[in-house]
């Protein structure tokens, strides 16, 4: 299929919420690594959804729920046609990342946490694939192995290689960090780890609407995201598990739609994908992340990569002509965000500043305080870009960045 | 001058800016002149939470009035504390207890008042509060 030649300007006029002024200003919308803004389709879609087809699904024989049951079922299929999954049934919808981090940690760890295990991360983990695994560590009073940075943001390879020695029962790492904007070369790592027969999560919530995914080519074993972060609506995530692992792993949460038959003494539990989706799913969000896969598959997303890689550089550029400017986080591989502060001035002072002139970011320690203390800051400016985010834009920003701290100097 | 008075001189300072730059400067430059907590009291003890920038605060009891000292690593939170500083400094712990602060409203920093908003104000306000508490408890004992 030939795929829709990207325009930016024919982006942007898709996506209602970035067209709007922020106390008399033209909004710039850059925390889309908090959380993407929607495209129209995806708006209309939820709107259809509770205008025309709400229902609950996979329980009533009538009309209206047998249409929703397909159509949910039809977003699993596009999901895993998205991340290239060898069956759609290895497509669990969660909540979020967080949710399929904590259903993994729960379910894996039943499987195969001993008392004294450990389990493998980096440095610059958010907290969502860091406490999970440092609480399933202290329950079984093991130890939570943690690969350190280098200077540059990066994960220290040796040093991952040297903890893997240290036979840990599961390896979760971030494909993209949150707070600094690396790459990590998940790909080698998986492989590494799959020497000694050690399952790895991949923590995509950065990484899936940056770039291709195709994790039978990764070979993770988990690959989790949030659709929020990827143009879809907030409330639905996606666990995906090689069927391998989810056939072997217990059920997280007990109760409707994953059981198979229940008496009071016994329940047996139905198969996969359905024994990890306990409870009404929130079908909209889900009818919505397909839509917004739709959206981005019509695109080539290697375009949209180089559009925002373009915008990256750009930044970056543009920030080091500013006297006192630090990086945080100086990785060659890196992709959708770039964390800075400015000596001397407080990266809150920055965000309160530029809000007033227009421009959204975020500024603290993104859920990653580990990765703050490691560069002995407070935290950062971070700005985070998505496909309808221009050039202009990023010089407004950098002017603007430039006002304020003329004003705090 | 009371409290309230206080509060009014503030509110027709801000009303001379129209820009919200001129605001914003008038906060830093008071931020700037914030009275300087003692190192000393630069500890845990004394830090506010709920800050998304770290917030110092620490009081005195001088013949029976409450003079505050503060700092912050952020200059417009510091700005705002000193603002506070100056409504409630000076003044009987009974005095800061029974005062309404709603300047902060009137002066367009609203915003800062949220309790999620990240600089914490509500918990500056109410640890200033706590401060004349104590002073108070200890004046009747
Ligand atoms: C790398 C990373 N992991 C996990 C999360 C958590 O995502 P969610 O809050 O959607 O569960 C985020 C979101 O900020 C993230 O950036």
């Amino acid at each position: 299929m030939e795929k829709g030649s990207f325009q930016v300007e024919v982006i942007r006029k898709q996506f209602p919420a970035i067209h709007q002024q922020v106390y008399g200003k033209q909004l710039v919308y850059l925390d889309n690594a908090a959380t993407t803004q929607k495209p129209q389709a995806v708006i209309n879609r939820l709107t259809d959804y509770y205008t025309n087809e709400n229902c609950n699904i996979h329980r009533g024989v009538h009309y209206l729920s047998q249409q929703a049951t397909s159509a949910f079922e039809e977003a699993r299929n596009t999901t895993a046609k998205f991340i290239n999954a060898a069956h759609s049934h290895e497509v669990i919808f969660t909540k979020g990342t967080t949710e399929s981090v904590n259903l993994v940690a729960a379910s894996l760890g039943k499987l195969l946490m001993k008392m004294g295990d450990k389990v493998l991360i980096t440095g610059m983990e958010h907290h969502s694939n860091l406490v999970p695994w440092q609480q399933l560590c202290k329950a079984h009073q093991g130890e939570l192995l943690v690969a350190r940075l280098t200077d540059s943001g990066e994960t220290d390879l040796n040093h991952f290689a040297e903890l893997l020695r240290q036979s840990p029962k599961i390896v979760a790492v971030t494909h993209i960090s949150n707070a600094l904007g690396s790459i990590n070369p998940v790909r080698e790592m998986i492989s590494m780890a799959h020497q000694q027969n050690i399952p790895v999560l991949v923590d995509g919530a950065q990484s899936v609407a940056h770039m291709k995914i195709d994790v039978q080519e990764l070979d993770c074993d988990f690959f989790v995201f949030s659709g929020h972060k990827i143009y879809a609506p907030m409330g639905v995530g996606v666990l995906y598990g090689k069927s391998e692992w989810l056939e072997q792993m217990p059920p997280w949460q007990f109760g409707g739609e994953m059981v198979d038959q229940v008496s009071f003494a016994e329940t047996t539990f139905n198969q996969l994908p359905f024994k990890f989706e306990a409870g009404t799913p929130d079908v909209g969000a889900v009818l919505g992340l397909a839509t917004a896969l739709d959206f981005l598959s019509e695109f080539d997303i290697q375009t949209i990569a180089k559009h925002e890689q373009k915008l990256v550089e750009n930044t970056i550029n543009e920030l080091k002509q500013i006297d006192g400017m630090r990086l945080i986080g100086t990785s060659a591989k890196r992709a959708g965000v770039v964390s800075f502060v400015v000596e001397g001035i407080h990266p809150y002072d920055i965000g309160t500043l530029v809000d007033k002139m227009g421009i959204a970011l975020r500024t603290g320690h993104h859920c990653a305080q580990p990765v703050m203390t490691r560069y002995e800051v407070p935290g950062t400016v971070r700005a985070s870009f998505a496909m309808y985010n221009t050039a202009e834009e990023v010089d407004h920003f950098v002017a603007t960045l430039n006002k304020a701290i003329n004003m705090l100097r | 001058m009371t409290i309230k008075e206080i509060q009014e001189e503030i509110i027709s300072e801000f009303s001379a800016y129209d820009d919200w730059m001129d605001k914003y400067n008038y906060l830093i430059e008071m931020g700037r002149d914030v009275p300087q907590i003692d190192v000393q009291y630069k500890t845990n003890n004394h830090l506010i939470t709920g800050c998304q920038s770290r917030v110092w605060l620490h009081a005195d009891l001088k013949e029976n009035k409450v003079f505050f000292t503060a700092d912050s690593d952020a200059v417009i939170t510091k700005g705002i504390v000193n603002l506070l500083i100056r409504v409630y400094s000076g003044h009987t712990p009974e005095e800061i207890l029974e005062a309404d602060i709603d300047f902060l409203d009137q002066i367009g920093l609203k915003e800062h008042l949220s309790p999620t908003r990240s600089n914490g104000l509500l918990s500056m306000v109410k640890q200033m509060k706590l401060y004349a508490q104590v002073f108070k408890l200890k004046m009747n004992n």
